[in-house]
């Protein structure tokens, strides 16, 4: 394993984070900040509790589920994109790195820097609602799972995307929706019968259930659906990746 | 002794049915400098790419300091340094960290003196704090060129160095080029500028749509293909060729002031001494004799053009 080309590539892309560490850190805090105000605090007031939850804290899970989700796909896939977009993928293709070496430096700064950014809502939610983690372990371990695995697909995009229009689609037209319809703000269970069941089919609803499940105790799915539908999604990541750097799709000619 | 890249009759077909590469077999010796002319589109950016891994032989092998690219790649691409013809950085990037990126990229751990060894070694050594995007293009090409040594390669593509650089800087990076070489590091550059290949070159290979006309020590090359001229100023115009001249061929200027003989430098007889005796002989009056050799680029010109033909 060449652990300095994985490190160089890590450093290189927490490097862009940290340049722009103003937009990177305070606009999620500021965001978060005005969900509370707006389903927390002004909305929330009128809301009865769900499921012995408030409503303010019930929506953490969920807010940092859809922040990790949109931030892991943006980072791995301009990440991904920049380099191809300037030409500089030239000393990656030409280096002695493996693919597996460069998924796993782009990758895991993209995670990374998402898990900082969840890490760091969760700490700002603790200012504006009481809050307590039922499973620690198992928190942590679905906020790193649901990052890589994002961080992937957001490679995949990355690689995939031919210009920045086509880089913003996916993520506008395709998970944007898919997280706001996967329960972050509500429990599946307040809609009706058929909404609830087209929602099963929803694979970020698995993600936000399972997270809050370690938040509260409760869950809209069984935890080990969470697991099983998580697993599935990254191995399927993987699979794209691999096939891509086999083909050299779009990458090598 | 192998040479520290060889390639045997590598083709390259792209996808869209292009055939870049048309069979290319070359040895290239550890340490010379090896100047790889030919027209855009001949094939020369494939070649490199190919051998550097960011393009896929459709066949042929390749071996770089006799590990093959494919099979052994990780220890074939250690050796190997790339500057592409694209001057192509990250432009919120710092000089000096673009550095230490390339080097662990290739696997060696960080070595800030040898970093600062480059940087000075290409007058970049004040701007290390910079961004990329604050360099002037001269500057940028060479921060192209530190990035490619900051991992002490011993194999060095130079795709282009000089496009659209000033001359000063040309002949600067001449310099490093003769300096590189006498670390060891084997150089391949390729070019459209014959004047280049002339400068610094050791070996000059031709290529042409795909093929290597030719590969040949320089001076042999000119020699070989190599074409002097006499011309012959006359002190009384002449209205034609006199008959008693015609074997030598001699091409006769439009004012009739001058005759030009052409031969090759490789012959054991120019026939020079019998010419002027006969101009001599035959009534006319020298005013003055000019020689002149054919550079690189006629060769390269002819060359091209018989090949096409």
């Amino acid at each position: 394993m060449n652990w300095y080309g994985i490190a160089a590539i890590w450093r290189f892309e927490m490097g862009r984070f940290f340049r722009s560490i103003f937009q990177s850190i305070v606009s999620p805090v500021v965001s978060t900040a005005l969900y509370f105000v707006v389903f927390g605090a002004a909305i929330g007031s009128r809301m009865p509790e769900i499921e012995g939850v408030s409503y303010g804290a019930f929506i953490v899970p969920g807010l940092i589920m859809l922040t990790v989700l949109q931030q892991s796909i943006q980072n791995a896939g301009f990440g991904i994109f920049f380099p191809k977009f300037m030409g500089t993928i030239y000393e990656v293709l030409s280096a002695p790195v493996s693919s597996l070496e460069i998924v796993i430096g782009y990758v895991g700064a993209a995670a990374t820097k998402s898990m900082l950014i969840g890490l760091i809502i969760l700490v700002t939610s603790l200012f504006f609602v009481d809050l307590g983690i039922a499973y620690p372990a198992f928190m942590l371990a679905f906020l790193v799972l649901t990052a890589v695995s994002f961080s992937l697909l957001g490679f995949i995009l990355g690689i995939w995307a031919r210009n920045f229009e086509q880089l913003n689609l996916v993520p506008l037209l395709v998970v944007t929706p898919l997280v706001f319809l996967g329960g972050s703000f509500y429990s599946v269970s307040m809609l009706p019968p058929f909404w609830q069941n087209v929602s099963l089919l929803n694979p970020v609803l698995y993600l936000v259930s399972g997270f809050r499940w370690s938040f509260f105790g409760t869950a809209d799915v069984p935890v080990v659906a969470s697991l099983v539908a998580i697993f599935v999604f990254a191995g399927l990541c993987l699979g794209i990746v691999w096939w891509m750097f086999r083909t050299g799709y779009r990458l090598k000619s | 002794m192998p040479g520290i890249v060889e390639i045997d009759d590598l083709h390259k077909t792209y996808d869209g049915g292009l055939e870049a590469l048309k069979g290319i077999t070359l040895d290239i010796e550890e340490g010379e400098i090896l100047a790889l002319l030919g027209p855009n589109g001949a094939g020369k950016t494939t070649l490199i790419s190919t051998i550097c891994g960011i393009t896929r032989p459709t066949s042929g092998r390749i071996s770089v300091g006799g590990y093959d690219v494919q099979s052994e790649w990780r220890a074939a691409r250690k050796l190997i340094g790339l500057v592409p013809q694209e001057i192509n950085l990250e432009p919120f990037e710092f000089v000096q960290s673009t550095l230490r990126y390339s080097r662990g990229l290739f696997g060696k751990p960080r070595n800030d003196a040898l970093v600062d060894d480059v940087l000075k070694d290409l007058a970049l050594y004040d701007r290390r704090g910079s961004r990329t995007s604050e360099l002037s293009g001269g500057m940028r090409r060479r921060v192209l060129i530190a990035k490619a040594l900051a991992h002490e390669p011993r194999v060095l593509f130079l795709d282009e160095p000089t496009a659209g650089v000033d001359v000063e800087l040309r002949r600067d990076m001449w310099m490093l080029a003769e300096r590189l070489r006498q670390d060891g590091v084997t150089i391949i550059l390729t070019t459209h500028y014959i004047e280049e290949a002339e400068a610094i070159a050791d070996r000059v290979g031709v290529i042409n749509s795909g093929e290597l006309l030719l590969v040949e020590d320089k001076s042999a090359l000119m020699q070989r293909l190599g074409r002097k001229e006499v011309r012959i100023k006359l002190a009384q115009p002449v209205e034609t060729v006199p008959d008693s001249l015609a074997e030598y061929d001699l091409v006769r200027s439009k004012d009739g002031r001058s005759l030009t003989y052409v031969y090759k430098t490789t012959g054991e007889r120019t026939g020079i001494t019998r010419l002027l005796t006969a101009v001599q002989a035959a009534g006319l009056t020298l005013a003055d004799i000019q020689t002149r050799q054919s550079s690189l680029e006629e060769i390269f010109v002819r060359l091209v053009r018989e090949d096409a033909a």
